[in-house]
């Protein structure tokens, strides 16, 4: 087990190397600065600013300083907001899209599992049908589109909600104004969870040891739970890593159409004004937490699953 | 009806034809009630978009200060209404649809191209090339593209050639992966070795025996990548990195709905519509396909 956990680190250290290097090369490589502005800076202003943002060192130099900074949890200063680090903003931000993003996850688990598991004992029926008619839906419809369809039905017609913004207070105050961002960010994986869950699960009732445990006299409750549950969420535990990255992906729509001051915004934000420490400390952030998300999974399936560490 | 079925099948069995892998999809497809609904409404939105613009009497970007934000109506034949900026949403929708579809066809293409070949090779070649090249897919296989990609709209502007590039290079990975799965197991068939020992090269077998042997699974898959690819187009038009104005495609469309909807939701209904309904339905068709075509994997 401790070899493969070890294996699987030395799989993730090369994925975030590349990552970063790409992300540095490729705004280093874009036109225009993030100091290009309507008047031209006097050249030995411009130098002196060049300078102190240490961007006319050579470029690997910029990546090894960029790199060791990292290192010390150091994202560089923003090129926008003059006052601010990049890892204050992130620091800032963070909490605000974790707690949806966690909240999002939960309930897309919840409701994806128990759908589904409840489809596959009812294999072919109406209600299997209904299920996975509702699923494929909810796959269709991508978030950006059921964000504003929720606001305009609870908060626009039927005035339930908030259409938006994050009251700051206290959690109990912003529950009403997490519900709707939620949702919209929960659907499509909900929709996701249920279909895999489903087609596990349906594949493991068949097997024989499922057949076995009939024979003996089991009570059903006893089968699922103790015995077709493990294996059966197998696939949905090596589909959480796409699913955080979707569900952080998709953050990045649900901040912006529900004004929350969250990470996803300020990546936005950062693109369209150009700052580019921002951006690239969003990317990279983000792409840590990916990476490490998708290494726990494969722990856990190793843990859980003794065929795959003992292969390769 | 039943006994007709039985009779043309004995028919068919009898004269030998038609019982090849295709024959047998297109059958199992044709009585998959839902895919073939499916696959009409999907051709009917596609002729919409490729034909409607041109018979409509207004050109998507023209301004017209007489019929601003006027809701869906006959007068003046703004049937999904007008917005803003007195533009009729109709033909925008399609002309909109009609970048959509492209993008979802050419930038498939160009994963299906990448997959394909990198798949093929690695598979076929096997041993240590196989290792490295499938290696180099799992380290990029963890990667958040996603962000990368708004990286590149971002730094490099809105260019719809870099759209559709963009999109295929992050969605071969899969592709890869199913091919090179399959390939290993056709190289090991005697025709391979018929080509082998008659001692043709590499690069001709991987053309000529491989890759004809591995549509059956590409089909399904393609037309399950159509979809994901139109959805992150729509997604970065979304956040106003896909195509540039007066240009629009269906995620631009319901950004620009989705701001004015209080006043006027038909902006964003028809449009959200239009996506969801083509996004549903080339699902639809790859799970029938898939059914079709491999009835032993019904999983996910």
């Amino acid at each position: 087990m401790f070899r493969y956990a070890l294996r699987r680190v030395f799989a993730a250290i090369p994925t975030l190397l590349i990552l970063i290097a790409l992300a540095f090369f490729m705004i280093r490589a874009a036109p225009g600065g993030p100091f290009d502005t309507e008047k031209t800076l006097h050249p030995e202003i411009e130098a002196k600013i060049r300078a102190a943002y240490h961007l006319d060192e050579p470029l690997i130099q910029q990546l090894g300083r960029y790199l060791s900074g990292l290192a010390q949890g150091d994202f560089g200063p923003s090129f926008q907001y003059t006052d601010r680090t990049v890892t204050e903003l992130i620091r800032e931000g963070f909490p605000v899209s974790l707690q949806l993003g966690a909240c999002a996850m939960l309930l897309a688990l919840l409701i994806g599992v128990s759908a589904g598991g409840w489809a596959a004992l009812r294999q072919n029926r109406a209600s299997d049908h209904a299920v996975m008619a509702a699923s494929m839906t909810g796959i269709s419809i991508p978030n950006f589109v059921i964000g504003p369809l929720l606001i305009l039905v609870f908060a626009v017609h039927l005035d339930w909600l908030p259409a938006g913004g994050w009251p700051s207070e206290s959690l109990f105050e912003r529950l009403p104004n997490m519900v709707m961002p939620v949702v919209a960010l929960a659907l499509p994986q909900i929709a996701y969870i249920a279909r895999l869950t489903r087609g596990s699960m349906i594949e493991v009732l068949r097997s024989n040891f499922i057949r076995m445990a009939r024979a003996q006299g089991l009570a059903q409750s006893t089968i699922l739970l103790r015995h077709a549950l493990k294996p059966g969420l197998l696939p949905v535990l090596s589909y959480l890593g796409p699913a955080t990255a979707a569900v952080i992906t998709g953050s990045v729509v649900i901040e912006q159409i529900f004004g929350v001051p969250g990470l996803g915004r300020h990546f936005v934000q950062g693109a369209l004004n150009r700052d580019y420490t921002l951006v690239m400390g969003v990317v990279v952030f983000y792409g840590i937490l990916i990476i490490l998300f998708n290494f726990l999974v494969d722990i856990c399936y190793g843990f859980l699953d003794p065929r795959v560490r003992q292969r390769s | 009806m039943r006994k007709s079925r039985v009779n043309r099948v004995a028919l068919q069995k009898a004269s030998g034809a038609g019982r090849g892998l295709w024959s047998d999809a297109w059958r199992a497809l044709k009585r998959n009630r839902a895919a073939m609904s499916a696959a009409i409404i999907l051709a009917v939105v596609a002729v919409l978009c490729v034909f409607g613009p041109e018979l409509s009497p207004v050109e998507f970007d023209k301004l017209d200060w007489d019929y601003v934000s006027v809701p869906p109506s006959f007068e003046g034949w703004h049937l999904f209404g007008t917005d803003d900026l007195g533009r009729d949403l109709f033909v925008r929708t399609l002309v909109g649809g009609r970048i959509s579809l492209m993008v979802g066809l050419v930038a498939t293409a160009v994963s299906l191209v990448i997959g394909i070949s990198y798949g093929a090779i690695a598979g076929y070649l096997g041993g240590r090339v196989d290792q490295v090249m499938m290696r180099i897919v799992d380290i990029l296989y963890a990667m958040p593209f996603m962000f990368l990609v708004i990286l590149l709209m971002v730094l490099f502007g809105r260019n719809i050639a870099l759209i559709f590039v963009a999109i295929g290079a992050i969605n071969w990975l899969d592709m890869a992966r199913i091919v090179r799965g399959q390939t290993l197991s056709i190289k090991r068939r005697e025709f391979v070795e018929a080509a082998q020992a008659a001692g043709v090269t590499t690069p001709r077998i991987i053309r000529r025996h491989i890759v004809p042997n591995l549509f059956g699974v590409v089909v399904v898959y393609v037309t399950l990548t159509i979809p994901q690819v139109i959805l992150v187009e729509s997604f970065l038009s979304f956040l106003g990195l896909g195509v540039q104005e007066p240009m629009t495609s269906w995620g631009a469309l319901v950004n620009e709905g989705a701001k004015a909807m209080e006043n006027e939701p038909w902006g964003l209904i028809f449009s959200a519509g239009f996506l969801a309904a083509t996004l549903f339905c080339c699902n639809f068709i790859g799970d029938g396909l898939r059914d079709a075509l491999d009835p032993r994997d019904r999983s996910a």
